[in-house]
């Protein structure tokens, strides 16, 4: 049965300003749905709350997956319901190496109990780096990446890639991907757009979340939401991305008599913590 | 739960019921000596002990000094410390053993829970395993033997290399260098003594296992380590000590004489019962172009007290001093490095990691000094501080005297807190948020804990994990 992530009337303040107001959206197992919105709209506040982040505050609403209520459950466990996030900035852990922490990761989310008190049982060491190899080899990761601590000293294109080599061991039903071609040249855009293809399939859904549309010709989504002012405000097909691509948000600003706030702007940069 | 077997012997002492070691087999000394010290029980230690007269005297007079000298006042808190409601000999078994199968079942067992014979299997060459006071197992491979190296318990090595021990006892730490010094000098007991002759390299680690198993009683082991020219020799001693009832004292005594051209790498992890004061000397001597290594890793205890130092004696000498320190409730860890600089051209290192948590308290106290004339020397000092939650503290003492030209001294502190985003980013992986903090300190000692030799490494991360159970409220 394919599982769904439904977010009904979703509404989000950072430090009691709102940020997300109201917003509706829906991805299935098998689909790839684009998020497409300017600065300060919202996107990496509905990211971070997706998966767990306590720095934002749920005011109301509902976030289902496969029926189950996630907003009060700790990250781990949305993890383990199979929600992942490809983060923007992913974070260093100094001294941990990939492989250490990927066989975690991968043991815990794999693990029946969903009691978050259990310790987690690791998969046997073969088992893992046989699977880590075909994997790392399907995304064409070198093999050095495994070693290495993680995300420590990676360059940006090596952290999103590393992001993406996490995916792949984790075989989440649905994945977020927040501005993940951000801060990337075009060739690496592209190593990354063809990494995440790979990986698409019928037991995946993706969530891209993205500001420019360039991701979009390495992974095609179906379906294109835009994201003015913490609300998703049109939906559509392919012809949306290509309207952005042409002539910017402004069009669809004025659509909905919406002006560019200050305060959409404010509300990312409120969020310099999590930039590291 | 195989105290409960045994309700009458087991007393709820109020410290951590997380102490994995906290076990306390029922093993019936051969000898104890009364509570408190005095020159009877100092003459009494050495008559059960048969020990020559130079030695006695060697007792008699820093237990003169001891008296002397007045109470530590710097450090950490002594006050709960009562040097007379302490046993300060326990003699858990009349011969020191050489074969596995003379042990007696129930230190057998002890040591089977901490995994003594299997280590032995895997890696050991010699194993000296200290059980309370005495040595009573000592295996040394035959090649050891050999090749000339002498790896004994050290009352075994006052009986039998009387004229080596006597050449070199004391002579980095005297009696008089500190109050704890001095009362290990009036009582010590067991220990490791290692001489390594001229240019012969040991290619693997020696190993002792130390372990307090008698209620009250102060463990003050005396280790002895010469490196001849060009020798080289890995030292490791891991000790872990049963909870006990009251407060406990340990407080060795660690000398080790590099001379030219020689390798001494000391490896220790301690794991101490909560109620532990661990008051300890460790100190070495680098000749020329010696190199010396102390690994210091401290968990557990009441309070540690403990700065590893080595002393430069002559031109290209280097020495390193790597610390960990993990304090948890109730504890506190005060750590650090002593580096002298008695010649030019000689380098140091200092690296020390601490982590303090639930209230813990980790200090680093550091000292390099560089003497005058001592030009061209050159050293570093790094020390990082994580604090795992608001009620726990971290400190830095570092002390810098430099009184030569033409030095290069760097130092550097951080403190750091485990970070939102790194929990955020591990529990978005799947990881509990207790597997997330753990993970994150062991990659913060990691630099240290990859130094260590491979059984030890794997002890340390699982100490810190059994540290770090139940930590999240």
């Amino acid at each position: 049965m394919s599982t769904e992530l439904v977010i009904t009337d979703l509404h989000v303040s950072v430090e009691d300003q709102p940020i997300i107001k109201g917003l509706n959206l829906s991805i299935k197992q098998g689909e790839i749905h684009a998020l497409m919105g300017p600065n300060g709209s919202g996107k990496s506040t509905l990211a971070n709350t997706l998966m767990g982040n306590p720095f934002y505050t749920i005011d109301s609403g509902e976030v289902t997956i496969g029926g189950v209520d996630i907003l009060d459950l700790e990250p781990n466990e949305r993890a383990k319901l199979g929600l992942f996030l490809a983060f923007q900035y992913p974070t260093a852990i100094p001294g941990v190496s990939m492989a250490n922490f990927l066989r975690m990761a991968v043991s815990a989310v794999r693990s029946e109990s969903s009691n978050g008190s259990d310790a987690t049982e690791l998969i046997p060491m073969r088992e893992f780096r046989r699977e880590l190899r075909a994997k790392m080899k399907q995304l064409g990761v070198d093999e050095s990446f495994a070693r290495r601590y993680l995300n420590d000293g990676f360059s940006g294109g090596e952290k999103k890639r590393a992001e993406v080599l996490q995916l792949a061991m984790l075989e989440p039903k649905i994945a977020i991907l927040d501005e993940t071609d951000s801060g990337l040249d075009i060739d690496a855009v592209r190593i990354v757009g063809e990494s995440v293809n790979q990986l698409i399939g019928p037991n995946l859904g993706v969530l891209i979340i993205t500001h420019y549309p360039r991701l979009l010709n390495y992974i095609r989504p179906q379906f294109i939401h835009i994201l003015l002012d913490g609300r998703v405000v049109e939906s559509g097909g392919w012809e949306l991305a290509e309207l952005l691509e042409e002539k910017g948000y402004d069009p669809i600003r004025e659509a909905h008599g919406l002006t560019e706030t200050v305060a959409e702007v404010e509300a990312e940069e409120t969020l310099p913590s999590l930039r590291v | 739960m195989a105290e409960q077997e045994k309700p009458n012997e087991t007393v709820d002492i109020g410290v951590s019921s997380e102490y994995k070691y906290g076990f306390h087999d029922d093993v019936k000394p051969v000898f104890k000596s009364r509570k408190g010290l005095d020159t009877e029980v100092i003459n009494e230690m050495c008559d059960v002990k048969g020990e020559p007269d130079w030695m006695r005297e060697y007792r008699l007079k820093a237990y003169e000094i001891f008296n002397q000298k007045p109470d530590l006042k710097w450090g950490g808190d002594l006050s709960g410390l009562d040097y007379d409601d302490i046993y300060y000999y326990v003699k858990a078994s009349d011969r020191v053993e050489r074969s596995w199968d003379d042990v007696p079942d129930d230190i057998k067992k002890t040591f089977d829970r901490l995994g003594i014979p299997e280590a032995e299997r895997k890696f050991l060459a010699g194993v000296g395993a200290q059980y309370d006071s005495e040595v009573v197992y000592h295996n040394i491979e035959e090649e050891l033997e050999k090749i000339g190296v002498i790896f004994v318990d050290t009352d075994t090595a006052i009986r039998e290399y009387p004229d080596l021990v006597k050449e070199y006892f004391g002579t980095v730490i005297p009696s008089a260098d500190n109050k704890l010094a001095a009362l290990n000098s009036a009582v010590w007991s067991g220990g490791s003594f290692i001489y390594v002759p001229p240019g012969v390299k040991v290619d693997y680690p020696l190993q002792a296992y130390f372990r307090i198993n008698s209620e009250n009683m102060g463990q003050f082991e005396r280790t002895l380590i010469i490196a001849d020219e060009g020798a080289e020799v890995h030292y490791v001693e891991g000790c872990t000590a049963p909870t006990f009832s009251s407060e406990s004292l340990h407080s060795a005594v660690v000398e080790i004489i590099c001379k030219k051209g020689s390798r001494v790498r000391y490896t220790t992890i301690q794991n101490w019962a909560n109620n532990v004061y661990n008051l300890v000397t460790k100190r070495a001597t680098a000749y020329e172009d010696a190199h010396m290594e102390w690994i210091d890793g401290n968990l557990g205890s009441k309070l540690t007290m403990k700065y590893p130092s080595i002393y430069m004696m002559e031109p290209g000498a280097h020495g390193e001093i790597l610390s960990i320190a993990f304090a948890t409730k109730g504890q506190h860890q005060d750590a650090g490095g002593k580096v002298i600089h008695c010649a030019p051209n000689t380098s140091s290192r200092i690296t020390s990691k601490s982590i303090s948590k639930d209230g813990g308290r980790s200090s680093y106290r550091g000292e390099l000094k560089v003497l005058n004339g001592a030009k061209g020397c050159k050293s570093n000092v790094e020390c990082d501080a994580l604090i795992l939650d608001e009620d726990s503290r971290s400190d830095t003492y570092p002390v810098i005297q430099i009184d030569a030209d033409d030095v290069n001294v760097g130092h550097e502190a951080r403190v750091s807190k485990i970070g939102e985003e790194q929990l955020f980013y591990l529990m978005s992986r799947g990881l509990s948020e207790e597997e997330a903090s753990t993970m994150i300190v062991n990659g913060f000692i990691e630099p240290l804990v990859k130094e260590l030799p491979m059984e030890y490494a794997v002890e340390m991360n699982r100490l810190i994990q059994l540290q770090m159970e139940g930590s999240v409220g």
